[in-house]
């Protein structure tokens, strides 16, 4: 669009629609998150409306900020992980040919749309004793018995992984279309090995969107529910998983809104950082 | 380096795809345990699926939630997508921003909101708050398709059509709209897809009184396995891959996923 119409009121009449809808059903069960982060909780369920600070009171408690730091170093974990391994698969996507090209991106599309429930299924199996990865080892006789890698920290890891990864190559894929052929070739004109251009040329250029790339698949693993409750332990649950486990089964809501806040909070303070990245390396 | 290639590609697509292929063998296995190596072939799972009162019932409340939530995803995405690409709005920024928060933060978040939002107007438990919440948690899809649409659109197009005496409204319902349409169809198909998919947002508004495939997966895994359960993840797959495989052959799967588009000419 060249240029930018002037609103008139019918352009309201339109806009009203989905900004009211966002902000009935965003901005308003927000409010009222807020709201019940301050009330009174019942035992058995319920709550009643007060103004206790109870709830984030109980943000400081001991049992809640080991959840935070395992959620946060096991998700920065994942994120490293499927960043060191993105990137370059990311950039060898971009200078493949159009067949194999298109074919990869539509495996990361299956594999992203795939529900966390079958990825942790899935896992599940692969890394169980009945029909997984030591099955086959023992078929094929480099095993005696047969093993069970899950529950486990290291299961956890793979299944954020396994979610994190396709996330990662889509956040990564428009800014590696646009890297310039034009510098990598000139780099190898002038002698530099296909390795050296990459560590040299590819990287350092990339490095902004390396940053962002890792925190945003950071945040996307924190919000992983199924994942750690399927393949992991109670010690190896994060932050949504306890969330929801006191909202649903714990019924403590109160206790549930606060930490859903603070996890709002965290969560927005880093897609902030990646924002404020962008804007400079664009400006 | 081209070693290096070739191996890390491999082992990506070997780690996306493992999993997946165990689950396929599993759906097939004629025992009803989990067996490796497997013992026979059947089909049985796959019929058991639509023989089940319970997972056919799964099948079609997932059915009905994700093509309504991607409707309605949809129409609140296009109006927003379309005024605040074509007309100079001061908070277009902020609201752009609206649009995208519910799917940037984590799924928990939202979830726990549309449960209090529910519980405090009384009406817990519906099937149609499932709907409201994924149309939102989702629009997220369909406003980044439509937007991309009207960037990439030819402005010489709508002027030429007022130019020539259409009222802004003809414009946009005979020659804007009808561009917009293919994006429509991407975003309606990817939040289709994802609704399909989603857990924790329509676990927790539904008390357990609604249930979607995905909840009936992991009810039923809490009493242990069946191959049900690998048969319908099966259909899952085969559901996204088709979705995705589509795309990218009728619609263009390159530049919705932000490709530049001089990369397009470049390799043919």
């Amino acid at each position: 669009m060249s240029e930018l119409r002037r609103p008139s009121r019918g352009t309201w009449a339109v806009l009203a629609f989905p900004v009211g809808m966002l902000a009935v059903f965003f901005l308003v069960p927000f409010g009222i998150m807020l709201a019940t982060s301050f009330y009174h909780r019942i035992e058995g369920g319920f709550y009643t409306p007060a103004f206790e600070l109870d709830s984030w009171r109980r943000l400081l408690h001991g049992v809640f900020i080991e959840r935070t730091l395992f959620s946060i170093g096991i998700c920065l974990l994942a994120g490293a992980v499927c960043i060191t391994l993105a990137f370059p698969f990311t950039y060898f996507l971009t200078r493949m040919r159009r067949r194999p090209h298109v074919t990869l991106l539509v495996l990361i599309m299956s594999a992203l749309a795939l529900s966390e429930v079958i990825v942790g299924f899935a896992w599940s199996v692969l890394l169980g004793r009945a029909a997984g990865i030591s099955n086959i080892l023992v078929w094929l006789g480099l095993m005696d018995e047969p093993a069970a890698y899950q529950p486990s920290f290291l299961a956890v890891l793979i299944g954020l992984c396994y979610i994190a990864f396709p996330y990662c190559v889509l956040t990564l894929y428009p800014q590696l279309t646009r890297l310039d052929p034009e510098l990598t070739e000139a780099a190898q004109t002038m002698g530099a090995s296909p390795w050296k251009t990459f560590w040299t040329v590819v990287v350092p250029i990339g490095r902004p969107i390396i940053v962002a790339g890792f925190l945003l698949a950071f945040v996307f693993t924190l919000g992983s529910y199924l994942i750690p409750a399927f393949l992991g332990r109670p010690e190896h649950w994060t932050l949504s998983v306890f969330i929801s486990d006191q909202a649903t089964f714990n019924a403590n809501v109160p206790f549930a809104a606060a930490m859903a806040l603070f996890l709002t909070v965290l969560s927005l303070g880093v897609v902030g950082l990646v924002t404020w990245i962008e804007g400079r390396t664009r400006g | 380096m081209n070693v290096v290639r070739r191996l890390l590609t491999a082992m990506v697509v070997v780690f996306l795809v493992a999993p997946l292929v165990v689950v396929a063998v599993v759906s097939i296995n004629r025992n009803r345990y989990m067996d490796f190596p497997p013992e026979g072939f059947s089909l049985h799972w796959y019929a058991q699926l639509w023989n089940d009162v319970g997972w056919r019932d799964a099948i079609t409340t997932s059915l009905l939630v994700a093509a309504t939530s991607a409707a309605l995803a949809v129409a609140i995405a296009t109006p927003m997508a379309y005024v605040l690409c074509a007309y100079h709005i001061r908070l277009a920024p902020l609201l752009y921003s609206l649009g995208i928060l519910p799917f940037m933060l984590p799924p928990v978040i939202s979830a726990l909101g549309a449960l209090v939002f529910w519980n405090s107007v009384g009406h817990s438990g519906r099937v149609e708050n499932i709907i409201v919440s994924h149309a939102i948690f989702f629009s997220t899809l369909p406003l980044i398709t439509v937007s991309l649409a009207m960037e990439a659109m030819d402005p010489s197009l709508p002027e030429a059509a007022q130019t020539l005496g259409a009222s802004p409204r003809t414009t946009f319902r005979t020659i804007t709209l009808p561009l917009l349409v293919p994006s429509m169809i991407s975003g309606y198909a990817a939040a289709f897809v994802l609704s399909l998919n989603e857990y924790i947002i329509a676990f927790m508004v539904s008390r357990f009184s609604v249930v979607t495939l995905p909840i009936k997966i992991v009810n039923d895994l809490r009493y242990g396995f069946t191959p049900t359960i690998a048969a319908v993840a099966v259909v899952f797959i085969a559901i996204a891959t088709t979705t995705f495989a589509l795309f990218a052959r009728f619609g263009n799967l390159l530049r919705f996923l932000g490709a530049d588009p001089a990369i397009l000419e470049r390799q043919r």
